[in-house]
This record gives structure tokens, sequence and C-alpha cells, in this order.
């Protein structure tokens, strides 16, 4: 019966294509929307995450239970060794370390005084090393207003608002004075290589990038990092593969109970942004179920003219003896038959340019040449496994529920009047 | 689901159909009582309105009596459930309706195989049903048309073949040739006078064509839902050599 009812559905391109259409239509679009939401929030958080939390980050248990009040002194050591074993067992990371410092950053004139002096908050991050992944995470190159990245220890960079306070440019001298993870003062002479704007207000005001080396020298952090970063080289998110990456990690080291040992933290699992993350969840069911609603809506009224144009048939079907109910089970079947092809097709149809927009992305930086907004030029979707699942939702619901409430009225039909209705 | 056979294949007693209205009620068959045996090629005739297709609705168990009962293959039809009901008619009844009503997407073989299907009967039993049932009507030839290529005889003789691929025990026909001209009407009658004799499927009609009732060999006659005449008569000189 079933290769009866597609041979039917195949010959009869009215019974079949106009659903067909409709669900590969939906599934399509329910699948660019869910990649293009999942793009648009991993863009946001990455905003988040290259400057702070990574995609996911290792800190000392001490650190991640101080929270916004941890210091240097609650930092990593032992950071070679760990870093080897992040970039054995989470390969598909690129890993950075990173010391955050905060102090005083004072330029001499020409006998050594003071000439200018402001508060700093410093990132010390692998800055020479030229396959160091936090360039690229950083952008620096793109972030740079004057003078050039830093080439050799002893150089650093400084936002540009910093520099125009302290009315220094590129090639300027400048006094870190800080304090060592130790709590003692230290000091450290550097070379202004250049200025930077990063586009994010809370960079931009009075920010010092140096070569980790020369923070950790400075600092007394000799093999010690106040966090280890884990970036997605493509800057996408994954939620379920991070959280599953610190769950690892961190089960793996659960015996060590060491206060300063390392724990490893999720994006998704930081305040603040796992509410974004889930908000953004949240607007992709409802994408998805507005679509099932409108499709089912098309559908049913599709399901309603079919059913008037198959009138005699059913009404053969009925005087033969088929069954009420296996003919309203035939038909539901028929359409979860579209359903699923179109939902194949839909979701294939949709492959292909969310991939494009994943791998390649859509440079829209021509539109905003001018604009003063300091947002991802790149529009980026994101390809999830729930991207290969989702179309499914609307093309089988919306058939389903279609032909579920317009064939009603199949049983609403009076076999007694089947002979009169039969006489055409 | 079982044919008994001692009892006779139809028997009415007492059988009424009322609807209600707005006023009283419109009593379409009154106190129908009526005997049909295996092998009958029997029809109901009478004037729009006498009752003939709500009597064929109850015995091909579309529509259950208001009072009264109708035995059909020794089965209630007014104690069947709609699931018992639509058994009845997939095992036991065919039906042939005013316009063939063939399935257009599907070819000849294909609707003839329909009813097979909601039987469950197997591929190749079903396969060699088809081709018997369209020898038959004299169609074999054209298994593979569709119902767009076939004149209005020859779709009518699909139907017939369709209503007697199962070899069902009762063929129900409801002016079966109303649109055919006389030509084809005489080729279809003569298939199933032929079927009755050679399968001894039992044939009830419901017409008031002449071309119909002269091949009866029973006619019933209803007048405003009750039975006036039932009268045998002798086959028709054009099937000579017709028995019974």
């Amino acid at each position: 019966m079933i290769r009866f009812l597609a041979k039917g559905l195949w010959r009869d391109p009215t019974r079949s294509l106009f659903p067909f259409l409709t669900v590969t239509t939906g599934a399509m679009v329910t699948v660019l929307m869910q990649t293009y939401l999942a793009g648009i929030s991993s863009n946001l958080s990455w905003s988040s995450a290259r400057f702070s939390s990574g995609h996911v980050k290792v800190i000392s248990r001490a650190a991640a239970k101080a929270g916004d009040r941890a210091s240097n002194e609650l930092a990593l050591a032992g950071v070679n060794q760990l870093l080897e074993g992040l970039r054995r067992d989470a390969p598909d990371l690129a890993w950075a370390p990173r010391i955050r410092f905060g102090g005083l950053i004072d330029v001499p004139d020409d006998q050594g005084l003071t000439k200018a002096q402001a508060p700093v908050a410093g990132l010390g991050v692998e800055l020479i090393r030229a396959d160091a992944p936090d360039r690229p995470v950083l952008a620096l190159e793109s972030a740079i207003v004057r003078g050039r990245a830093p080439v050799a220890p002893g150089e650093a960079l400084i936002s540009e608002d910093l520099a125009r306070h302290l009315n220094i440019g590129p090639g300027a001298k400048a006094t870190l004075i800080g304090s060592t993870m130790h709590g003692a003062m230290a000091t450290a002479n550097f070379t202004i290589a250049g200025t930077l704007r990063f586009g994010v207000r809370a960079m931009d005001r009075g920010t010092m990038v140096a070569d980790i080396r020369d923070i950790q020298r400075a600092l007394e952090m000799d093999d010690a990092a106040g966090e280890l970063l884990g970036f997605y080289p493509d800057t996408l998110y994954r939620r379920a593969a991070a959280e599953s990456t610190a769950d690892s990690f961190n089960a793996r080291h659960a015996r060590d109970a060491d206060e300063f040992g390392p724990t490893m933290v999720a994006m998704s699992r930081l305040p603040g942004i796992v509410e974004f993350l889930d908000l953004t969840d949240r607007v992709s069911v409802g994408i998805v179920a507005a679509f099932t609603f409108v499709m089912s809506i098309v559908l049913w009224n599709a399901g309603l003219i079919g059913t008037l144009r198959r009138y005699g048939e059913i009404g053969v079907r009925l005087a033969f003896g088929e069954d009420k109910g296996r003919l309203y089970r035939a038909m539901l079947l028929e359409s979860l038959l579209i359903g699923l092809v179109g939902s194949v097709v839909g979701t294939l149809l949709a492959l292909g340019p969310a991939y494009w927009l994943q791998s390649r992305g859509w440079d829209i930086g021509y539109m905003m040449q001018n604009a003063s907004l300091m947002i991802q030029t790149v529009i980026r979707a994101q390809i999830t496994p729930a991207t290969f699942v989702i179309g499914f939702l609307p093309g089988l619901l919306a058939t389903g529920i279609g032909t579920a409430v317009s064939g009603r009225g199949i049983y609403n039909r009076q076999t007694a009047s089947l002979m009169k209705e039969l006489e055409v | 689901m079982t044919t008994p056979s001692e009892s006779p294949l139809i028997r009415t007693r007492d059988l009424v159909k009322a609807y209600p209205m707005e006023q009283g009620r419109l009593v379409a068959l009154n106190r129908v009582n009526l005997t049909f045996e295996k092998g009958e090629f029997a029809g109901l005739v009478g004037p729009s309105g006498s009752g003939k297709t709500t009597l064929l609705n109850i015995v091909g168990s579309l529509d259950q009596p208001t009072e009264g009962s109708a035995e059909v293959l020794g089965h209630r039809i007014e104690t069947l459930s709609h699931a018992e009901a639509a058994e009845l008619r997939s095992r036991h009844i065919g039906f042939i309706f005013q316009t063939h009503n063939l399935f257009p997407v599907y070819t000849v073989f294909e609707n003839v195989e329909f009813p097979l299907l909601v039987l469950g009967m197997p591929a190749a039993l079903r396969t060699q049903a088809v081709r018997d049932a369209l020898d038959w009507v004299k169609l074999g030839d054209r298994a593979n048309s569709k119902p767009a290529q076939l004149s209005g005889g020859q779709s009518q003789r699909v139907a017939i073949a369709r209503a007697i691929v199962k070899r069902p025990a009762l063929v129900l026909a409801d002016e079966p040739t109303a649109n055919l001209d006389a030509e084809n009407s005489r080729r279809i009658l003569e298939t199933m006078v032929q079927l009755n004799r050679d399968l001894q499927t039992t044939f009830l009609f419901a017409t008031h064509d002449d071309k119909v009732i002269r091949h009866l060999r029973r006619t019933i006659r209803l007048n405003d839902g009750s039975v006036v005449a039932d009268t045998s008569t002798e086959p028709t000189p054009q099937l000579a050599g017709y028995r019974p």
C-alpha cells in the first residue's frame, strides 16, 4: 500500500508539489535562520571571548573562587607543562597564555624625570612569536592606529587614548610600575612600538599590551600565567564541545586537591554569557515554532484543497472497505513522506549557503566604512549539530498537523452518502 | 469474517429507514421484507425517491436501518461497527457506481488492484487476480493504460473489474449504465451477466434504466419506500444460451 501511495504522490504533482515546495522552503529558511543566529550568537560572544573569557579558560581554582577579585597571587604555575598537555588533549583549540596586570605607566623626560603618568590595565600576551594565536585573536594588526606591532622583547603597545593622554607616540620610552605576583614592587622599561584601538570602550581607555615573556620577567611570574585561554580557530563558539572539553579536563584534574591546581571553565558557564547564549537558543526555538505554525496553516489549507480534489478517490476507498482510520493514517503517511523528503531537500539546500557563510563569511565592511559602531564586519553562520535536524521539526510537524486537521473531514464524512456523492 | 452457506445471502425484515425532519420524519424505506439467494441477478427499480439507493446503502453496509434488520452474508448490519462494516465491504461486497470513479493517476491494472491492497493480499496472488479480472472484462491489453486513455464504456468495464477482482459474493451497482450509450450499456450488461453465470456472483442493481431492467431475472419495484412488486423474469433473447 505504501508503494501505491508513493506512486500516486509521484505521478500527481498537484498532490505533492505544493506541500513539497512549502516544506522545502520552510525547512531551508529555518536551517538558514538557525545557522545565521548561531553565527550571530558566536560573533557577539566573540568580543567577550577574545578579551576576557576565551571559548574556554584555564585558571587556578583559587582564582576561580575569587572571581573578579583574583590577582596574580592566584596565578597558575607550571604553565609550559599545562600548555603541552592542553595542546595534546584539546588540539581543536588554540591555546594562549595571558597575564592581566595593573599599575602605573610613567613617561620620563630627557633628564629621566617623570613627564607624565597614568594608571594602566595591562595584558601580557604572546606577541613576538609569529604564529602566536593571540595575534589573530586580538586582531592586533588591524587594531594598530600608529606605529607597528612589537617584534622584539621590551616593546609594547598602548591604547591610542592613553597615548594621547600621555602625549607620546611610537618610539617613546615608558616605565611600568606594578607589583610582582608575590606582592613586591616591580618596574620594567618598555619602548612604545605603536598605539592601538580595539573598538571596545573598556579596552581602549588605558590599556597596555606587552609580550608575556616581558611581563613574566617584570612580575616575577616565571612559568606562570594568570589564565590560559582556548579559542576555536574559526572564532565560532561550540557550546557542547567546549563544555565537554572543560568537563573532561576537570575530571582529569579532580584528584589534584591543590587550591592552585587548574580548573577549566567554558564560556557558556560564565555568568552573563550563559543567559545571552540561552536567549539566542530561545530565539531559535521561537523562529522554528513560528515557521512550524505558519507552515501548518499553509499545509492545512493545501490539505483541505487536496482532500476536496480527491473527494471521489476517498469516497471510492471508503466504499471499497478501507477503514476511516486506515485512510486517515494513509493520508498522514503520505504527508509525512512529503515532509520527510521536503525536509531533507530543504536542509541540503540550506547547508550550502550556510557552509559558505561559515567558512568564508560575508564581509559587509564596505557598507560600514564610516560607521562608529565597533562590531565585526564579517557576518558568519555557524553549522551546529542542531542544524542537521532543526529543519525536520517544521517539515514533519507542519505536514503532520496540517494533514491531521484537514483530514478530520474524513471522519465527518457520512458513508451513507457515498453512493450519491459518487454519482458525478 | 466468514460467510455462512445455509442462510440466504441477504434478508431484510421489517426494514425501516427514516430521516428526521423539522416536522416529523421522512420515511425512505417502509417495512421492507426481502430475501436474495446466492447467484441472483436482481434489480431494485422505481422512480427517484422510491428508496432504491437507500436500500442499496444498507445492504452495502454503508448505512444502518432505523428499525428492523438487514442480514447480509450472515452479518446483522444494524449491529456492525464502522470498522466491521468496512471489513464486510472489503471482503465480500463490490460496488459499481453511476460513473466509473477510477483513480486518474493510476493505471488500469493499479485501479483494479486497489481492493486487493485493502485486503492485504500477497503480490503474486494480486497480479494473477487482476489479470483474470481484466480478461473477464476483455481489457487485458489495456492494463497499462491510464483512465483518461479509455472510452466511457471501457472505463466502466474497468470499474466492473475492480468490483469483482476480489471475487465478492455480492456486487451492488447503482445506475451503472446511466452515463453510457445503448451499445456500451449492452456490452456492460453482457459482461455482468457472464460474471454472474461464471462466478456465481450475486448482482443487485438500483436502476430505472429500461436497458438494465430488460436483463434482470428478478425485479423488485419500489414506490415511496415500499415494495409494490417482486417479479421474476426470463433472460433476454440477446443473452440466449445463458442458464442461471
